[in-house]
């Protein structure tokens, strides 16, 4: 192993084990909503609540067990660093292999330059340990295969997340799916899909990462479909699960690549081996792009990010629960926890470029115009879920861990909030549509447009809503802020920053638009509230009111808790000398208690925000959101408050505007392109290639064997068993008869004399013989 | 040594046994010369016994009468159950055996 090398840092390093029984039993936590799947789908139906109760108090003990954890983990960590005395997150370690002496120079060399400035405070160091409980679950050919957990800052922030918002789903759920058919059903999934992410986040090595990923892609599948008897909503299943397998392909390619490198399944393993130059640079750089595709796939990156918008098609509360707060994150959650992978891999220090940061940069402006064409709601919140991932890959992609993270954090809840508003407005207009549907709806529902509103500004990343504050360490991170002296971050990654920029004013304008479609303007739904196509078997109370009404507490209170939760969890991190005091306040309190000081981690600088590029973020930011108003409210408005666009817009006016329009229209001819051109372009070559290869090849040499077979078949009972076996068996026993006869009738004819004779010849024949022979 | 006279006379005797053996149809004649048969057998040992000097010839030769007297029991004693059964002695008549 190993040996540590602290830098910068005056003191010993100590390592602290973390323990503590609710880390150490934190296993717990996803097998609470395991049970219940089972209870729920075996007993579900005969229970009074239909199984609801069961999977509302599994995920409510889940998220206790959580807040447990989180609370053991933050008190373990103080602890830890109260005995030294000193503040961790000031300092990091590098982890250097003894046997390599070049890399260990190297390294040395490096780090000390890298700490230099940090030595300066004298911070001692305090790494500490990630709780690990395992077991060997099988073995073979000498390789252990271990279960477990892993349990660290990043693990218990998602277990809080996961639990909290599957908690307020799960509460949402009871109203808004309301005597579905399938209303069970509906429950028992929900808790596999909690179960399995938080068994995904709780893996301790890489093959756990897999099972558990895979799992929540089937959830995703079950419930996208879970109104399966309209073909667009099993499409949309169809297409989310066949798209991430395009992905999982990488995923196992790149864990495997790993396991043979590092020689071991486990997390930490993995990454010491990574981080400490023990896996050849080519060989983690392979690792990283079959990962990255993984990432592509689950977390909605461009180009594999088509499945997501249609993953609408599902309930909307599990659009909020798995497709913009958890699932989708596990892509995000995957690379932060192989962050010495990547880090190494895509040698993301001091460069200005790598893959996995082009590839989040450009999600993020792409999803975000893609999503000014949307009129169906969730179809924008969609994208501009997809848009947000972009922003996470990317920090990763620029070596800012903590803003990634952070970002998940906060966006959890914003995005959460969002979709289950939207879902609060069409369970009262009983449709998704902006345009048809929709309008003038802060009049009828108030509260829904409240916490809409918060989330929204949340979103839009304007000061002091949360997406602000990670939105803002994302940009810092990035590192390409050289104008006024710079962030000192890991690189220069200047498109990042400047796609970061475009992003954030693309995701104000058309948040603004959606208020405005939604919100404002004239209620455009009168005559289509007559005939509800709902489609979700919900019971027809509401289907005949005139008008939209407020929904009920069980929808409300989920939302009031994650605007709340969209107001604070930015002060989560506030950054260091944003308040000035005591260092034990709040600032970077999500970075101190969740970004490892482990050898499992590799030695990533951190960032120095800046007022000035705070401030051109968020005029920019303003603009867009300015530029969308004066266009909605101002423009559109004037036109007629019903109006969704204006009638001599610049689309209608402009060809280049109306190229670009069908462009996104078409969402960048992407879907074409699988559909029509990559599967139906090989479809019907592949076709008719396998049916000539069927035709001429295959059924040939299954005919020319069958006829072989045949005619050898019957040469063989014509010749051999006919004519020899049973030729011989015929004559053995016509022989036998024969001789049976003769000796019947000429030996065996009951004359003494005769039988004595015989035996007189016999034995005159033997004293013959005896005395020739003898 | 007069062993060849013996053997002679054992062949001679033998070959009557034989002859009576395979040719006479009285059941009681057969058994007879199975008689000439074991004598000339006897005739055999006793000389051989007596060119090599030893007794165990004789002893042979003793058993041999034992058992012979043992099997004309039975022998007579089957021809009377056959004479009992068929009025006859006659042989050729006795052919329940036939295959």
């Amino acid at each position: 192993m190993g040996s540590l090398f602290i830098l910068g840092a005056e003191g010993p390093t100590e390592f602290v084990d973390i323990a503590g029984w609710f880390l150490e039993n934190a296993w717990i936590i996803p097998a609470l909503p395991a049970i219940s799947f089972v209870i729920i789908l075996f007993f579900g139906k005969k229970l009074p609540y239909k199984g609801a109760e069961i999977g509302i108090t599994a995920v409510g003990l889940a998220f206790i067990l959580s807040v447990l954890t989180a609370g053991q983990w933050m008190n373990q960590v103080d602890n830890a660093h109260g005995s030294e005395g000193g503040h961790g997150e000031e300092a990091a370690l590098v982890l250097v292999d003894d046997d390599i002496e070049l890399a260990s120079a190297e390294a040395d060399s490096e780090a000390a330059a890298f700490f230099a400035e940090e030595g300066e405070e004298g911070h001692s160091v305090v790494g500490r340990n990630a709780v690990v409980e395992r077991f060997t679950w099988w073995e073979n050919g000498g390789v252990e295969f271990k279960v477990g957990i892993m349990v660290d800052g990043l693990t218990v922030m998602m277990l809080f997340v996961v639990t909290l918002i599957s908690l307020l789903v799960h509460i949402y759920s009871t109203d808004y799916v309301d005597g579905d058919r399938r209303y069970t059903h509906y429950f028992a999934f929900l808790s596999l899909f909690t179960a399995s992410m938080l068994f995904f986040v709780l893996s301790e090595n890489v093959l756990q990462m897999i099972v558990g990923w895979e799992l929540v892609g089937v959830c995703s599948f079950a419930l996208i479909g879970h109104w399966w008897e309209e073909k667009p909503n099993s499409d949309a299943a169809l297409k989310a699960f066949l798209t991430n397998r395009v992905g999982d392909m990488g995923l196992l390619i790149g864990m495997i690549i790993l396991f043979w490198s590092a020689n071991s399944w486990s997390i930490i393993d993995i990454n010491e081996a990574a981080i400490g130059h023990d896996i050849g640079h080519t060989t983690l750089f392979i690792a990283s792009l079959c990962l990255t595709a993984a990432v592509m796939s689950k977390s909605g990156q461009f180009v594999l990010h088509t499945w997501l918008p249609d993953a609408m098609a599902g309930p909307t509360p599990v659009s909020a629960l798995i497709h913009a707060a958890t699932m989708v994150v596990a892509g995000i959650y995957m690379v932060a926890r192989l962050y010495g992978v990547f880090w190494e891999g895509y040698s993301i220090a001091g460069s200005s470029f790598n893959i996995l940061a082009l590839v989040g940069s450009v999600t993020l402006v792409g999803a975000g115009l893609l999503a000014f064409v949307q009129d169906d709601i969730k179809k924008v919140l969609a994208y501009s879920t997809v848009s947000q991932l972009g922003y996470m890959c990317m920090a990763l992609g620029v070596g800012a861990w903590t803003a990634a993270v952070f970002h998940l954090f906060t966006h959890a809840f914003f995005k959460a909030g969002l979709f289950l508003g939207a879902g609060s407005v069409s369970h009262s207009v009983h449709s998704f549509d902006m345009k048809t549907h929709m309008g003038g709806m802060r009049k009828f529902m108030p509260k829904t447009f409240a916490t809409f509103m918060i989330c929204t500004i949340a979103l839009m990343g304007l000061p002091p809503l949360a997406g602000f504050w990670s939105k803002d360490e994302i940009l810092v991170g990035t590192g390409g802020w050289g104008f006024f002296g710079g962030t000192s971050a890991n690189g220069s990654y200047t498109f990042a920053l400047v796609m970061g920029i475009i992003g954030a004013a693309l995701t104000c304008a058309y948040m603004t638009r959606v208020i405005y479609l939604t919100f404002f303007g004239e209620w455009r739904g009168a005559e289509h509230m007559h005939h509800d196509d709902h489609g979700d078997g919900h019971d027809d109370d509401h289907g005949h009111a005139h008008e939209p009404h407020e929904s009920g507490p069980r929808i409300l209170i989920p939302l009031y808790i994650l605007s709340f939760m969209a107001i604070v969890a930015g002060f989560f991190n506030l950054p260091p000398g944003f308040i000035t005091g005591s260092e034990e306040g709040w600032q970077e309190r999500f970075f101190h208690y969740v970004e490892p000081v482990s050898s499992y981690f590799p030695a990533i600088k951190h960032g120095v925000p800046s007022y000035s590029l705070a401030i051109f973020a968020t005029i920019v930011a303003l603009l867009g959101a300015f530029a969308s108003y004066y266009y909605f409210f101002v423009r559109v408005n004037r036109q007629s408050p019903a109006a969704t666009e204006l009638a001599n817009g610049l689309t209608s006016t402009n060809k280049v505007a109306r190229a670009g329009h069908t462009v996104l229209k078409e969402k960048y001819y992407l879907d074409h392109l699988y559909t029509d051109i990559i599967a139906g372009g090989t479809k019907g070559p592949v076709a008719d290639a396998a049916y000539w290869t069927n035709q001429n090849v295959i059924d040939e040499t299954v005919n020319q064997v069958g006829r072989t077979a045949v005619s050898t078949a019957t040469f063989v009972y014509e010749t051999i068993d006919q004519k020899l076996v049973d030729g011989a068996v015929n004559l053995s026993g016509s022989a036998s008869e024969g001789l049976g006869e003769v000796s019947r009738s000429a030996l065996q004819r009951g004359k003494v004399q005769q039988y004595a004779a015989i035996m007189f010849i016999a034995a005159t024949v033997i004293a013959g013989l005896l005395m020739v022979f003898i | 040594m007069l062993l060849v006279q013996f053997l002679l006379l054992s062949a001679v005797l033998f070959c009557i046994g034989v002859y009576g053996v395979l040719a006479r149809r009285n059941g009681v004649m057969v058994l007879m010369s199975i008689e000439l048969i074991l004598n000339a057998v006897n005739i055999n040992f006793v000389a051989f016994g007596a060119f090599n000097g030893t007794v165990t010839g004789e002893v042979f030769a003793l058993f041999v009468i034992a058992i012979a007297a043992a099997e004309v029991g039975v022998g007579l004693a089957i021809v009377l159950l056959i004479f009992r059964n068929k009025r006859s002695v006659d042989l050729s008549d006795v052919d329940l055996m036939k295959g």
